[in-house]
């Protein structure tokens, strides 16, 4: 089965982006498809490569780097989200101005269209968030 | 249809909204801080113990030992890990999160 998951929370503030990396986890190796991850709203705090969890504390950000990287994840940060947030990658930096990126391995800035193709293409859409 | 609760019941009415607005046949699964509404003897267990009878509950295991809640979760509430989770949202054609 197709899932696309929706990540509304960012990383350490609660629970939700853990629980939805234990979902996915636990989907993948059940043998289903990930179809897409979408960050949306404080979720795409979740893809900042800038951050650093004290060295005894999981990753959350590597993490979902390395799921996409093992999994061939699409991970999908939504761009009006990300520019509130300071949230860019290379393309975003230039078109707006900023003299750096800090987007995560795996991951890439899109629309909200992408959270709807998603939910279209997919059997299920599953919600973590705040 | 599934839903998901991942608030304190303590917390937020999102519990409460939930089990008013689930139809009979639909599964109930308690995730994070929701996993506090399948506690025995609570201010709300009379509630959730009302709506078992159109409503399937189910709590996730992790929340719930992460807490210290093992065994203090009420009668009739199923207990699932991340690949139980998975199988609900398999198992039902929608699936409704109650942030």
């Amino acid at each position: 089965m197709k899932f696309t998951i929706q990540i509304n929370e960012g990383p350490y503030t609660h629970q939700a982006s853990d629980t939805a990396y234990n979902f996915a986890k636990a989907a993948l190796e059940a043998g289903h498809e990930i179809y897409r991850v979408f960050f949306y709203h404080d979720g795409v705090n979740n893809a900042t490569r800038l951050t650093t969890p004290p060295q005894d504390d999981r990753n959350v950000i590597n993490r979902w780097s390395e799921l996409s990287a093992a999994h061939n994840l699409d991970l999908v940060v939504c761009v009006a989200a990300a520019q509130r947030r300071g949230i860019a990658d290379a393309d975003e930096a230039r078109r707006n101005g900023k003299n750096a990126d800090n987007i995560a391995p795996g991951f890439r800035i899109s629309g909200l269209g992408q959270l709807i193709e998603g939910g279209i293409q997919s059997d299920r859409l599953v919600v973590f968030g705040d | 249809m599934l839903h998901t609760v991942n608030k304190s019941p303590f917390q937020k009415n999102t519990f409460e909204s939930c089990i008013k607005h689930a139809a009979k046949g639909s599964a109930v699964l308690l995730i994070e801080d929701g996993v506090y509404a399948a506690l025995k003897d609570s201010t709300v267990s009379s509630k959730l113990q009302q709506a078992m009878g159109d409503i399937t509950f189910y709590a996730l295991e992790p929340d719930v030992n992460a807490r210290g809640l093992k065994g203090k979760v009420m009668d009739g509430i199923n207990l699932v890990d991340y690949a139980g989770f998975v199988d609900l949202t398999v198992k039902f054609d929608r699936v409704q999160s109650w942030l």
